[in-house]
């Protein structure tokens, strides 16, 4: 898990002194706080119920109503492996399990150092370039054991 | 902070009317004569690398010393949405399209400084090949009539002094000095003007409940909360003209005595936030947003706020609850919002296309806007205009336009001559129009009564390869991901409903299901709470009425005839039309295709996974869906 640095504390309570006493405060301090530390941990909610004075249940209610809002913290660069059929018969499948075990990662968890968050996706339309993998906005064909890493080592 | 009169709003709309002029093609065209080039720079234009292009340009500009008299201007549009980038430099208005860095030095050697455009980036009628220079004769242009698009290729929209040049705030200052509120609503009331998110009710009588309401705060919110899949109408018109909706919201507020607003505006639209925030600061700047504006004595401010990824939250009463903090859950309607919305104050909120339309409206007069369009449903109306059509992007046209028309005229028609199978309009609560009733013309009431709605302006074009049985699913799982769970019929119903459709695409289907959602469908329209719950079933409904018997090919003999659902058909090669080209054999993925040269070639089934490449790649249509 991501530790909240005394930095973050420090801007977090910064946002909730902001918006203390401001009607509907809560989304814009939410979001403003998921910006600072890249998810929305229970001790976080915790301090943001204190400061704002809304019962944690609303904001753990509220924080899982928005998709926008994540409890898991998110990589500096995302990782999708496309799983549609064709991707899936072409080895989309073991390039998954390559990077689950390079990375020590679960699929829709995030790396320990945050630099990558792995995901699998349904079809994205790319099966003339099975096995297809998107990182960030950026597509890549025919990805396999040979080349991954080399495509990886682009995103730090 | 340097507040303005309306004299001093008259004087910069008078310093701007130049540039406005060679932009409007107004000037005569000399080869050293100045120019205005305009790079589109939307979201999808960005996406397609308009930057590197705008950067290029104008470094080669600057490089042959040419800054004085040529202008590199990014604006918002990215209408014609598959040409991106695209250009247009002014005043002859030729339009330049999938523009690249390396293009930069033949625009200026050739164009800015030999006085002859480039013909070979010039757009191409896809019937003939033809070039056409112009952008005003480009067929998908010419048939559009632009009142909430007008100014898309005309405006930095981050610079406040384009637009006002382009009469923005001109309504505003008539309706806050000139008008009393009874006049502003007398004149949206006669314009006709309904909602443009998609229920259609009319604008001028929802802002007269508002203004009866005695209340000393109210609020008026704007709905930017565009979630349609396939629709960017509200995100185009924020990115290329922010003004019109800040002026729209403005004399909004005076109709109803509000002052404070809203922009409901989604998160996962970073650039029209961005060019909003912007804009808000700029007309603050200038005082036309804050107290006492244009020394009219009437005070009015607004924010955004980021919505956080809610489909439900277009509705109303749910995007109210939103703002208030709170999951964003619809209520039970009435109260209505004009009497009891924001923090249980009246409230109206109007959506992004309406509000751009208001400022003209109050200039012109509503008389001017009724004249447009059909009569029950007068004006223009913005669509997003894709899937299996020549032209896909934005098309504002009158109100009455056939659907045929827009398909066909603006559209270009259905790509390798393809047959049409059905238009689908209004998104996850909209519905299909079947090939027969294209004649249908763009109106809510002609629309509602083939089953599908107007909605907010999504319009998606599709053929003989899309199954309709597989489009009703992917809604529903839409639908079954964004609803709220608040009411039963919604949260169970949609959910049902899901099941028996995927069960029917994967070769499941019984007997009896069709009636079986027809009756869910009919449960869910009748109880659910809200907007969302009461169109859900539409997607299906609409489909069951005009393509039933897709559905029962599907259950009754276990086949899709589009070859889209994988359980349902297999590929074959017709060894008559077949000339053993290999080149399924060589793009199959699977080398399921096995056959000699120049013989006719065969699919082994159970190496073949139906991804299609064979079919999409065979040029004398030997692959056949069985």
């Amino acid at each position: 898990m991501k530790e909240i640095t005394v930095a973050m504390w420090n801007e977090i309570n910064g946002i909730i002194q902001r918006y203390q006493g401001k009607p509907g405060a809560l989304i814009p301090v939410l979001e403003e706080c998921q910006n600072v530390c890249g998810y929305l941990p229970r001790e976080v909610q915790k301090r943001i119920s204190q400061g704002l004075n809304v019962p944690e249940s609303t904001i753990y209610g509220v924080v899982t109503f928005y998709s926008f809002f994540t409890m898991v913290p998110r990589g500096r660069h995302s990782i999708k492996v496309c799983l549609g059929t064709a991707c899936y018969v072409r080895g989309g499948n073991a390039n998954l399990d390559y990077l689950r075990d390079e990375f020590d990662v679960e699929v829709g968890a995030t790396m320990k150092d945050l630099r990558f968050s792995l995901d699998s996706v349904r079809c994205i339309g790319a099966c003339g370039m099975a096995p297809a993998m998107v990182v960030d906005d950026d597509t890549y064909a025919q990805v396999n054991r040979a080349n991954i890493m080399e495509i990886l080592d682009r995103y730090k | 902070m340097e507040r303005i009169t309306r004299d001093e709003l008259n004087e910069i709309r008078s310093r701007g009317r130049k540039i406005i002029d060679i932009r409007s093609g107004k000037v005569p065209v000399t080869v050293d004569g100045e120019r205005h080039l305009m790079i589109c720079g939307g979201t999808a234009c960005h996406a397609s690398r308009s930057k590197p292009v705008r950067d290029a340009i104008k470094q080669e500009i600057e490089e042959r010393g040419l800054s004085g008299r040529c202008k590199v201007i990014e604006t918002g549009n990215d209408a014609f949405a598959n040409l991106a980038p695209v250009m247009v430099v002014y005043p002859e208005g030729i339009y330049y399209v999938h523009l690249t860095p390396d293009d930069a030095s033949d625009i200026v050697s050739e164009h800015l400084i030999g006085g002859k455009p480039v013909e070979r980036l010039f757009y191409r009628d896809p019937m003939n090949g033809k070039p056409i220079p112009r952008m005003m004769d480009i067929p998908y242009f010419a048939h559009q009539k632009l009142i909430t698009l007008r100014n898309y290729t005309l405006l930095d929209p981050e610079n406040i002094n384009d637009a006002i040049a382009r009469d923005a705030y001109q309504g505003a200052a008539k309706a806050l000095i000139d008008m009393t509120a009874e006049e502003i609503i007398n004149q949206v009331r006669t314009s006709g003007l309904r909602g443009r998110g998609g229920a259609g009710f009319p604008t001028g009588l929802k802002w007269e409940f508002a203004a009866q309401a005695k209340n000393d705060t109210k609020y008026v919110l704007c709905n930017a909360d565009e979630g349609d899949p396939g629709a960017f109408m509200d995100r185009s018109v924020l990115e290329a003209d922010p003004h019109a909706v800040l002026e729209g919201m403005i004399i909004a507020a005076k109709a109803v005595n509000a002052h404070r607003g809203y922009i409901y505006c989604r998160a996962e639209y970073p650039l029209a936030i961005k060019r909003l925030s912007i804009a808000i600061e700029q007309a603050r700047n200038y005082g036309l947003l804050g107290t006492d504006i244009l020394g009219s004595d009437f005070d009015f401010d607004l924010e955004v706020f980021h919505g956080a990824g809610a489909f439900v939250c277009g509705e109303e009463t749910a995007l109210i609850t939103s703002i208030e903090g709170k999951r964003g859950m619809p209520r039970q309607r009435p109260p209505f919002p004009a009497q009891q919305g924001l923090w249980g104050k009246p409230t109206i909120l109007n959506n992004v296309e309406t509000l751009a339309n208001v400022p003209q409206i109050i200039l012109r007069g509503g008389a001017w806007y009724a004249k447009m369009g059909a009569e029950q449903s007068t004006g223009t109306k913005v669509f997003a205009l894709s899937g299996k059509v020549n032209n896909s992007g934005l098309v504002e046209v009158p109100m009455g336009m056939p659907l045929s028309d827009i398909v066909y005229h603006i559209g270009g028609g259905v790509p390798k001559d393809k047959r049409l199978k059905a238009v689908q309009l209004g998104g996850p609560s909209g519905g299909c129009i079947p090939a027969e009733l294209l004649d249908t013309i763009t109106d809510y009431e002609a629309i509602t009564s083939t089953g599908a709605i107007m909605g907010s302006g999504g319009m998606v074009v599709m053929d003989q390869d899309n199954c309709m049985v597989d489009i009703a699913r992917f809604f529903m799982e839409f639908l079954k991901e964004e609803s709220c769970g608040k009411c039963t019929p919604c949260r169970e119903g949609i959910k049902r409903m899901l099941e028996i459709l995927t069960d029917i695409c994967e070769g499941r289907g019984k007997e009896g299901d069709t009636e079986i959602l027809e009756e869910l469908g009919d449960t869910i329209k009748k109880f659910s709470l809200c907007g969302l719950g009461q169109t859900a079933p539409n997607p299906v409904l609409s489909t069951l009425r005009y393509f039933r018997h897709e559905y029962e090919d599907h259950i009754l003999r276990h086949r899709c005839e589009a070859g889209v659902c994988k359980a349902l058909f297999h590929y074959e090669i017709d060894e008559e039309a077949c000339t053993g080209c290999r080149l399924c054999a060589l793009k199959c993925p699977q080398d399921a295709v096995t056959g000699e040269k120049k013989k006719p070639h065969q699919i082994e089934q159970e190496k073949c996974i139906k991804c299609g490449i064979c079919y999409d790649a065979c040029k004398f249509d030997a692959i056949v869906i069985m």
